[in-house]
């Protein structure tokens, strides 16, 4: 069956079964491979996107249900609060094998959106999704403290 | 020869010896196909003459599914839900947030959506979220959580309400279709709803 949905402001068709997953849509058939298969089953939190605004995990996403809404990736994540995630990460040097990263920065960027200056409790229940193998979270946890400054200034 | 002859037949007598043929062995726990267990009908309590036995019996009986994993797993006495049979704490690691359906920056919805996931595993509801606080079932004794489901302060409901809530409600009935591996609540939401009828109906008595 075909489905439409936005992914990063563009309209895209597809003809799957509506059962598929949204992670691989994202990743087999719309070639978007900054999203990552993690553990299929939401534990690990590296499949994160944004739909509708929210942070939601791809990969237990059916893509009948994210039909019609506004998708949008590590590809394509922008604004003030990404530009800041992205230079904080840069600076902090956050990753070490950076497989979990796309969806440590998604979950990141969305939780900066909504608390614009989060205190360590709120970094922690935002992030606690994600799941760090090489356990990178004190970096993480610096780089949205100065991610949160610098969107601010 | 006589020796070569013995040698053989020594060797012949050890390898045809009977020996025990291979025998079943049970699947391993996550190949079994999963039961579920029955309610006994309302009806079935109508030999029981007095009337407030009968109520007890049947919340009893109720009971079993209202302290089923399905239940109590969002009948949580902390901000955190559990999960499974065994009830663990959920993971990944979450909290009911202002309105029972997650913090404002990991809400249920990052990764519970409408209906049941084949795909990830993972159950879905269009009202999934946690019971309120005043509501936690968990550690308490059926007793205890008749007498907290009957006090409109704590269950934020009415009778009726509550019989509504216990015979009809969507997220409820969510409990006998769990999907995946998860043990469906015993019997059916009808059967259980008759049970909470009848049990209203004859005084709505609290085991002690």
């Amino acid at each position: 069956m075909s489905y439409s949905l936005t992914v990063n402001g563009q309209v895209r068709h597809v003809d799957e079964d509506g059962q598929t997953p949204l992670l691989w849509v994202l990743r087999d058939t719309l070639k978007l491979p900054g999203t990552k298969y993690g553990c299929g089953i939401a534990q690990c939190g590296a499949c994160t996107v944004h739909v509708d605004g929210q942070p939601m995990r791809s990969c237990s996403l059916a893509l009948e249900a994210a039909a019609g809404s506004q998708i949008v990736t590590i590809e394509a994540v922008d604004g003030p609060q990404a530009d800041a995630i992205r230079d904080a990460w840069v600076a902090r040097d956050v990753p070490q094998c950076g497989f979990c990263q796309s969806g440590q920065i998604m979950s990141a960027v969305a939780l900066l959106r909504s608390v614009p200056k989060p205190t360590d409790a709120d970094i922690d229940i935002a992030m606690s999704g994600n799941i760090c193998r090489c356990a990178t979270y004190n970096r993480i946890r610096a780089a949205i403290h100065d991610a949160a400054g610098s969107a601010q200034s | 020869m006589a020796l070569v002859i013995a040698a053989i037949v020594l060797v012949l007598a050890i390898v045809l010896r009977p020996q025990p043929l291979p025998e079943a062995q049970a699947l391993p726990a996550n190949h079994r196909s999963i039961e579920t267990a029955q309610l006994r009908p309302a009806a079935a309590f109508a030999t029981i003459t007095d009337p407030a036995v009968r109520s007890v019996a049947l919340f009893e009986e109720a009971g079993r599914v209202i302290q089923h994993p399905r239940c109590m797993n969002c009948h949580p006495r902390t901000d955190r839900p559990t999960q499974t049979d065994a009830m663990r704490p959920h993971m990944p690691w979450v909290t009911r947030g202002p309105d029972n359906a997650g913090a404002a920056t990991l809400r249920c919805t990052t990764c519970h959506h409408d209906a049941n996931f084949a795909a990830s595993g993972v159950p879905g509801n269009p009202k999934w979220k946690l019971a309120p606080i005043e509501m936690a079932w968990q550690g308490k004794t059926l007793g205890q959580i008749c007498r907290q489901i009957l006090d409109p302060a704590r269950a934020h409901m009415g009778r009726d309400q509550l019989l509504q809530h216990m015979a009809k409600d969507e997220l409820v009935g969510w409990a006998w279709h769990p999907g995946g591996k998860r043990t469906p609540a015993p019997g059916t939401q009808a059967e259980f709803g008759a049970l909470i009828d009848a049990w209203l109906k004859t005084g709505a008595r609290c085991p002690a």
